[in-house]
């Protein structure tokens, strides 16, 4: 029988929940790395037991680490994210320049394909690849250097890449997102990018439809349609259909397109899910109710998800990294909140189920489905 | 033999106790001391120092009998105490955080 293992990583430690395709009892492990922040713990598709995980410290920096077992012993791997060439600047919070500082990883990407093979977004944003399973980090200058990088600027949390999707139908294409820079997309590789934002409109720049400056706060592909993307921005939910050349708005009506996170679920492209937040000012759930929307139509129709969540009182935030699906036949959905709880749905959000109630503010939630 | 008192979370990730004695060759300076800490143990390379600046991170800092050395060039010799392995060199986490 399938079972699922959920990589939780939050701002004390990581945490692995394991369940059997039910998904009704649930062993929690950890916490592992006790006292470091777990930005994010990722799995590789071609060998599940290999799990990374980014533990940054505002004492110690930026460690990595990763499991050839499934999380049960973890070895040090290399921490040196150094940045090809001259580092140059980006824009400082007041507009003035500000050079590039590596300052920790948010997000970790294996590949679909080779096993030692990941990708590391990182803040100051940056790109490396190591392709010896951590053993060393090489940039991906060309993002950078593709000639907006001077006119990025940082998001309340830092000038962040967050978000990492690979392409399964084209080793050569990928998309990554930066708040708050935007979304780009590379062709070949990741040797050259180009900035992936028409159709953007943010109110909070100069510009509104500028080429970069979008607070980008998550991207989601679902496999079948790569070409197909799904943004939560820092307002706006929007969606692609030619791999970014053109987004339009679908965020119908959501009590508030405010938001973090979005997903794809496992089985259906059309169907997609977000968690609204009142506002940037007020980072919780309008109105103190934890709802997760779902449309099943691509966008605009939405429909709330309430059963078995708190419906009164409830002001927790749930992060950009912190949605995931498993892929289960009756898709399940998770998503961990900065008050410590992880929800799960075994019924593609239909009804819900904390797992865990009380771990430290939840930064990332991974799934693996297990044969 | 030169004695170094590490912070709890620099322990956990060398897998060593709290105090670690190393072999620097004289002169003993805080160059010497970082070098030889991270030589025998790699997995600490870049949480005392910064990988890119070789900078001592801002929260950590360096106590030697009684005296912060934090903010002394890496290249002047520690006290003798230290040097003589009588004292330990401390590498202190700041009292900070949630």
């Amino acid at each position: 029988m399938s079972s699922v293992r959920v990589l939780v990583g939050t701002a004390k430690g990581g945490f692995i929940l394991t369940a059997d395709g039910k998904r009704e009892n649930w062993q929690v492990e950890g916490p592992f790395f006790g006292g470091w922040e777990i930005y994010h713990m990722k799995g590789s598709p071609v060998d599940p037991n290999r799990i990374y995980a980014s533990q940054a410290s505002a004492w110690f920096g930026q460690v990595i680490h990763r499991s050839d077992d499934g999380g049960q012993n973890w070895e040090t791997m290399n921490n040196e994210f150094l940045y090809e060439g001259e580092a140059g600047t980006h824009q400082w919070y007041d507009g003035t320049p500000h050079p590039w500082e590596f300052n920790r990883v948010w997000h970790l990407e294996p590949s679909l394909t080779e096993v030692d093979t990941l990708f590391a977004g990182v803040e100051d944003a940056a790109l490396f690849r190591s392709t010896d399973g951590g053993g060393s980090w090489q940039e991906l200058p060309g993002l950078r250097g593709h000639g907006t990088g001077p006119n990025w600027q940082p998001g309340a949390g830092g000038l962040c890449l967050h978000t990492i999707l690979l392409d399964p139908s084209n080793p050569q294409r990928m998309f990554i997102a930066i708040s708050a820079a935007g979304a780009f997309r590379t062709d070949d590789g990741g040797k050259s990018w180009q900035p992936i934002n028409r159709g953007l409109q943010s109110n909070y720049i100069p510009d509104p439809e500028a080429e970069v400056g979008h607070c980008v706060h998550r991207i989601a592909m679902h496999p079948s349609r790569p070409d197909v993307l799904y943004m939560q921005k820092h307002w706006d939910v929007l969606r692609t259909d030619d791999a970014g050349d053109n987004w339009y708005e679908i965020s119908g009506n959501l009590p508030s397109d405010f938001g973090f996170v979005v997903d794809v679920h496992a089985h259906e492209p059309e169907t997609v899910y977000v968690l609204p937040i009142k506002s940037d000012s007020e980072h919780y759930p309008p109105e103190g109710k934890l709802r997760v929307y779902r449309s099943r139509s691509g966008g605009n129709e939405w429909e709330a998800l309430t059963h078995g969540l708190p419906q009164k009182d409830c002001y927790v935030n749930v992060l950009r990294d912190a949605m995931a699906v498993d892929q289960l036949d009756s898709c399940g959905i998770y998503f961990g909140t900065t008050g410590g709880q992880v929800y799960a749905s075994a019924d593609a959000g239909d009804h819900w189920t904390p797992i865990v109630r009380d771990l430290p503010r939840v930064l990332s939630v991974e799934v693996q489905t297990l044969p | 033999m030169i004695r170094v008192v590490i912070p709890h979370h620099l322990r956990n990730l060398a897998g060593t106790g709290a105090e670690i004695n190393l072999e620097v060759p004289p002169p003993v300076t805080l160059q010497a001391v970082l070098d030889a800490l991270e030589a025998r143990y790699p997995v600490v390379k870049g949480t005392i120092r910064d990988h890119a600046t070789q900078k001592r991170r801002p929260f950590l800092r360096f106590f030697a009998c009684q005296e912060d050395w934090s903010h002394e060039a890496l290249d002047v010799p520690l006290p003798d105490p230290v040097a003589e392995g009588l004292e330990p060199l401390y590498i202190i986490g700041a009292i900070a955080g949630g």
